[in-house]
């Protein structure tokens, strides 16, 4: 016994380093845990203060930036508007709807919330953004962050009071599922850890066209991001030799470089549909 | 000035302008310069090896909560705190020279080259070691290379800056009373 003691005493340094490594490998290795941890939430509140802090003072330098993605944005919408539109619609009847209250309110599927972005990565393997948006604000985990032109950005992974940590698409485990707007195909999408805003797209069978332009759209599959949003556009199409699917790289639409204003998507049929999934679960088991 | 309030405004300052100015660095979209570890380098001589590595722990740990993924710069940071007393014994020049000045510096070093080898080694084995946990998980040993020397050479290219901007003006001490 009194061995053991001299022993630990005489090697406490190398010991204490063996433990700070270990302890910092388990905590990259299993993220996924820290993230539930009550902690991430206390230093995710204060980082997001302090980088809101800087936000402030960087958000000028981009004014003109933000207004022009926000104009872009605008037009789109507009180009949207009934009014745009001469309907050959002879047996119309014109009436003013003179209830003030939505009644189309309780069919809303999807609700969007504006957020600003104070924090943004696209250097590291794994990138986060934090927006300055939080639990006490509608945001929930797992929905869906696309920016003003509708380009998708990534999938919210933990919400502190006032802030949420957004998962960019530049992530390694960041695997949405993707569709190829003209043949309608899905496959899954993944990053390399290398370019930032180059993406590849694997699981398209080799039978399909596809060439290099084309676009490809968020599936809808998931409850976070609703199908059509824009993901990106093909820069490379390459035949994967092991399988017989295609390796396809493509451009994000998002401009990962310049966040500055996105939208959360609030599906509010996603509690609806976990609770099928869960009953379907239980009855296989 | 209180030593403490001097170090504590200095792991605030190398935080700060590491997470707003270096870490939106990225030439090729693949060099990073870090400087922050700086702050390891710069502690005193006299310091415990077992407070030096849990100061360095602490220091990983804040810029890790900035990046939202924790583990890489402690590990990395631990690990330069654990080799640097060895480093120092068999860079400093004569025995005794460790008291005769606070911290390391190229004065109390003896000179530019020990003390360019001491951060060059250092700014190595964090750069190499960070990378490496990174690149583990996607395994490419060209990449993990040529990102690390290039890191390295631009790291050090800061960090000697760093040491001709901010001068610091050392006291020299004598064991003779």
């Amino acid at each position: 016994m009194r061995n053991i003691f001299l022993f630990i005493r005489r090697y406490f340094n190398f010991i204490l380093f063996l433990l700070l490594q270990g302890f910092s490998i388990y905590l990259i290795v299993h993220y996924s845990r820290y993230h539930n941890a009550v902690f991430s939430k206390t230093t995710n509140q204060l980082t997001g203060k302090i980088n809101e802090q800087y936000n402030k003072v960087q958000y000028y330098f981009q004014l003109k930036k933000t207004n022009d993605s926000l104009v872009t944005a605008n037009k789109k919408l507009y180009d949207k508007l009934k009014a745009d539109f001469a309907l050959p619609d002879t047996s119309s009847n014109i009436l003013v709807d003179s209830i003030k209250v939505d009644s189309m309110e309780r069919y809303r599927k999807y609700e969007y919330y504006p957020a600003k972005v104070v924090y943004n990565s696209v250097a590291a393997q794994n990138n986060f953004i934090v927006i300055n948006r939080g639990a006490a604000q509608n945001i929930k985990d797992g929905m869906g962050i696309i920016d003003p032109n509708m380009g998708v950005v990534g999938i919210v992974t933990d919400v502190s009071k006032d802030f949420a940590v957004v998962m960019s698409l530049l992530h390694k485990d960041s695997h949405i599922s993707g569709k190829l707007l003209k043949t309608g195909e899905t496959g899954t999408l993944s990053w390399d850890g290398k370019t930032p805003g180059i993406i590849s797209l694997t699981g398209i069978p080799k039978n399909v066209k596809v060439a290099k332009g084309d676009t490809i759209i968020s599936s809808g599959f998931s409850t976070s991001i609703p199908k059509g949003m824009l993901i990106g556009v093909i820069e490379e199409v390459a035949a994967d030799k092991s399988s017989g699917n295609f390796l396809i790289k493509f451009k994000a639409a998002a401009n990962f470089y310049n966040l500055e204003y996105v939208y959360a998507i609030e599906n509010k049929q996603a509690d609806n549909i976990k609770t099928i999934l869960e009953k379907v679960k239980q009855k296989t088991q | 000035m209180s030593s403490l309030i001097k170090y504590f405004i200095r792991f605030a300052l190398f935080i700060l302008v590491q997470v707003f100015v270096l870490d939106r660095i990225h030439l090729h979209q693949m060099v990073t310069p870090y400087i922050y570890f700086l702050f390891l380098i710069w502690l005193p001589f006299n310091m415990g090896r077992t407070q030096q590595m849990l100061i360095a722990f602490l220091l990983g740990f804040t810029l890790d909560s900035f990046h939202h993924q924790p583990g890489f710069h402690s590990a990395a940071c631990v690990l330069i705190a654990y080799v640097r007393p060895f480093l120092i014994n068999i860079l400093i020049p004569q025995e005794g020279a460790d008291t005769n000045y606070n911290e390391p510096s190229f004065t109390s070093m003896g000179g530019i080259l020990p003390y360019m080898v001491f951060i060059s080694v250092l700014t190595f084995i964090h750069h190499a070691w960070l990378f490496f946990l990174e690149a583990w998980q996607f395994g490419n040993i060209w990449y993990f290379l040529v990102k690390t020397l290039l890191s390295t050479v631009l790291s050090l290219l800061l960090i000697i800056i760093t040491e001709l901007l901010f001068v610091r003006k050392q006291k020299f001490r004598t064991n003779t009373v």
